[in-house]
């Protein structure tokens, strides 16, 4: 079938995976279904033990068998140990046949592409995928296709038993031996839990895995001791250093800057900036800027910011502690500054990626948004935005909350210079749609500004704002004319990567690479 | 007839090394008035020939949306000046920018040249214009000399490295050393009616020491300032546009002065401010100023 943003999603992967294809932002309002459930060994014996010596015996307890689904966070980014740990274990022990469920992979797991080539990993669900393993899946070595979710679209997928998780591990900087674990102290300290929150709550088993135990009780605690099956004490669960940056640099790149210029200009002439107004930012340069650009207009004006979301890094826990943002609320701690917030200050809470984005709960921060900004490695003149395939056609990237926020808040502005070396990042028509073009309101670029026709309320709110505007047509126009139009992808029919938006419906597929043509 | 360009609004005169490709591929959409590829100073003496090629076929391939296209080309003491000029006509660039001028002679000499590439290179004759970069003492005394060499020349620039070096000084951040030559300068392109622009700044972490030096050469009558880095364009566009009240006030100035003179009345109070003709030119500049700036919209 074509779905609503054209894109073609074979009959037979509707149906194989009991789907239908994206039908709007708001196809599944008010729909009603029954929360998943997930299968729990009462501890009733005080005198039972949840410590186990080593990730070996976690696994034999938990039962590991072949065609389990594992699941993992991302907390650590570049810095994890955790996931190769336990799948090398689970390698060691003959299983095959796992499905890897996490909120995200990224460079720091290029292991697991090996595993994927000799049939021990055989399904991947996750956010993101970067690195060896990207690579594997477009190359076509996975056994069933990929499925990328938003963060928001995982927890639902989770929570709805799209996905069900048999053993849930997480890692944490850490814990009591009864399994309360947090996401501050330790020597591998990552602020918050968030993504692991809801693993927690749905997985049959959870093994919470540290490098630093402490007392009990471990309070208050991200994971709850009820929830937790075993703890596991390994020597090392991440490198801090790639963990978390000592501090973000402010970019001096004036053609990011310029960007955040135009980009603090359109939030501050736009109808939503009004004391109390809400906002997410990521830590990449433009976006950065944007938070210390917006600053001195937020004094001059005396106008606060309600709550910031998101990832979370240093420019916005001063404001908060200056009293220009009133709560931070973090499922993300990008940097050292963060991490200090959060457990120093009562109005930076942590939260669940549920609380945060999940589209099939009762509500979350993503719908209170008012601003949020997002970048992109492609837009086409839809609108629809591009994070994962890379102009090569293979998957490096994530949507992480990009669909999310898009969806959820009132102003979604992405920012993205207009070429990259000699790739157009606007274009006909994306490689993949991640985020549809319904959801995306303004493209900001280094060479102009396009707002989305849709958008009449913000085109007319910006009729006395001097900013380079065009249409999105005159930017794809502008990027070809400077690097030419570029080659279709030569891509094989099979299917390799299934883009599954937040509502759980099919945006669009991702096909193996031919590299033949 | 007068070049239609010789006179277009020049606040700001960005520099990009010509050896660097990514700098000269888009500096536009930083929105200066003028672009200086720079063959100069900043290319090396061994990259001359390859700064000159990419230069070439950016001028020929590169849509530069209106933005002026100088080029700094070597100074007439080097090896490269000629060829320099050859490249410049024969892309089209719009200006030259002729490095360490001393007299009006190097300027004939370098005219002399472009007048040959044009017919060279089938360019309507008189189509590029030149500017002079003012770099030595020498050079200063002999402005007015320089300011009236040529028809093709639009003005005047200071350099200011060079020509503290001449004066056996240095940039002090004061603007002392620099103040004779500043003053110099601007009163000869003004008795020439050509245009003038200071040197550049090059503490980039010092924007408020900057701005101040903007302002100051505003109010000592220069046009605009080289510059080296798009940071600096906005303050110096901020400095050297008009506000809204002056604009108002030369608008009303403007349509007095012509309603009045039909009725025979020489001098008048607007706002207050006892006014006649010999504010009439200034009104009309600060008019064309904010209309070459794109914030009046008027036909006075």
């Amino acid at each position: 079938m074509i779905n609503k943003i054209g894109r073609e999603i074979p009959d037979e992967i509707l149906k194989q995976y009991g789907k239908e294809g994206y039908q709007g932002p708001n196809y599944r309002d008010n729909v009603r279904y029954k929360k998943a459930a997930p299968m729990v060994r009462g501890v009733v014996d005080p005198k039972q033990d949840k410590m186990v010596s080593n990730i070996r015996e976690a696994l034999e307890k938990c039962k590991i068998q072949d065609g389990m689904v594992l699941s993992f966070h991302h907390h650590f980014r570049d810095g994890d140990y955790v996931v190769n740990m336990v799948m090398a274990e689970v390698a060691a022990m003959g299983i095959r046949d796992i499905t890897i469920c996490a909120s995200s992979l990224g460079a720091a797991h290029d292991p697991i592409a090996e595993y994927i080539e000799q049939g021990i990993v055989t399904g991947i669900q996750s956010s993101g995928v970067r690195g060896k393993i990207g690579e594997a899946i477009s190359r076509g070595k996975l056994k069933t296709p990929a499925i990328i979710r938003s963060h928001g679209g995982r927890v639902r997928a989770i929570e709805e038993g799209d996905v069900h998780i048999d053993i849930a591990f997480i890692g944490a900087p850490t814990s009591d031996a009864y399994g309360n674990a947090r996401g501050v102290g330790g020597k591998s300290d990552c602020g918050v839990l968030s993504y692991s929150m809801v693993d927690a709550q749905y997985a049959d088993n959870v093994v919470v895995i540290t490098d630093c135990l402490v007392p009990f009780p471990n309070f208050p605690a991200s994971i709850s001791m009820t929830n937790v099956d075993y703890v596991c004490v390994v020597d090392e669960i991440g490198n801090p250093d790639k963990i978390i940056s000592n501090a973000i640099r402010m970019t001096k790149d004036v053609r990011e800057l310029m960007m955040a210029k135009y980009c603090t200009r359109l939030i501050a002439d736009s109808p939503y900036f009004q004391d109390g107004f809400s906002f997410q930012t990521g830590a990449g340069g433009a976006s950065l800027a944007v938070n210390t650009m917006l600053r001195p207009i937020m004094e001059e004006k005396n106008i606060h910011m309600g709550f910031s979301i998101g990832g979370i890094t240093q420019p916005i826990c001063e404001m908060l502690k200056d009293g220009l943002v009133r709560n931070i609320v973090d499922a993300q701690c990008f940097d050292r500054a963060s991490i200090e917030s959060i457990k120093n200050d009562a109005r930076h809470f942590e939260i669940s990626t549920s609380e945060y984005a999940n589209p099939m709960n009762k509500g979350t921060f993503a719908n209170k948004l008012d601003f949020v900004i997002l970048g992109a490695l492609e837009v086409d003149i839809d609108y629809n935005v591009n994070v994962v395939t890379g102009s090569d056609g293979i998957v490096r990237g994530a949507p992480g909350g990009h669909p999310d926020i898009a969806a959820g808040s009132k102003c979604s502005i992405i920012i993205a210079p207009l070429v990259r070396g000699r790739i157009p990042t606007i274009c006909d028509r994306v490689v993949t749609a991640v985020t549809p073009g319904e959801t995306v309101d303004i493209i900001v670029t280094d060479y102009g500004i396009a707002i989305n026709p849709r958008r009449t309320d913000l085109i007319e709110a910006y009729k006395n704002t001097h900013l380079p505007f065009c249409t999105i047509e005159e930017l794809r126009d502008m990027a070809y004319e400077i690097v030419g139009t570029p080659d279709e992808i030569p891509f094989k029919d099979r299917v390799v990567g299934i883009i599954e938006n937040r509502d759980g419906t099919i945006l669009d597929v991702v096909r193996e690479l031919d590299e033949e043509c | 007839m007068m070049h239609p360009n010789k006179k277009r609004l020049r606040r700001s005169m960005m520099f990009l090394n010509c050896q660097k490709p990514g700098l000269i591929k888009d500096p536009y959409i930083y929105g200066t008035d003028s672009i200086i590829l720079d063959l100069e100073d900043a290319v090396a003496e061994n990259q001359k020939d390859s700064a000159r090629y990419s230069l070439y076929h950016a001028l020929k391939e590169i849509n530069y949306r209106g933005v002026e296209r100088v080029v700094r080309m070597n100074g007439l003491d080097t090896p490269h000046w000629k060829e320099d000029i050859r490249v410049c006509v024969a892309g089209g660039a719009d200006t030259i920018r002729i490095a360490k001028t001393e007299s009006a002679q190097d300027v004939h000499v370098v005219e002399e040249h472009v007048l040959a590439a044009e017919r060279e290179f089938g360019r309507p004759e008189g189509s590029t214009l030149l500017m002079a970069a003012l770099e030595s003492c020498r050079g200063v005394m002999n402005a007015l000399e320089v300011c009236n060499s040529s028809d093709r020349l639009i003005g005047i620039a200071l350099s200011g490295g060079d020509y503290t070096r001449d004066l056996q000084t240095v940039i002090s951040g004061t603007g002392v050393e620099l103040q004779g030559a500043r003053q110099q300068m601007v009163i000869a392109a003004r008795a020439a009616k050509v245009q003038c622009w200071d040197t550049v700044f090059t503490d980039l972490d010092n924007m408020e020491a900057f701005e101040k030096e903007v302002r100051m050469i505003k109010m000592m009558g220069f046009d605009g300032k080289s510059l080296v880095n798009p940071r600096q364009i906005e303050i110096v566009h901020e400095v050297f546009t008009p506000t809204k009240k002056e604009i108002i006030f030369a608008d009303k100035i403007v349509r007095e002065i012509d309603e009045k003179k039909a009725q025979g009345i020489g001098v008048f109070m607007v706002d207050g401010k006892m006014i006649d003709i010999a504010f009439y030119e200034g009104a009309v500049r600060t008019l064309k100023l904010a209309k070459a700036a794109g914030i009046y919209e008027e036909d006075l």
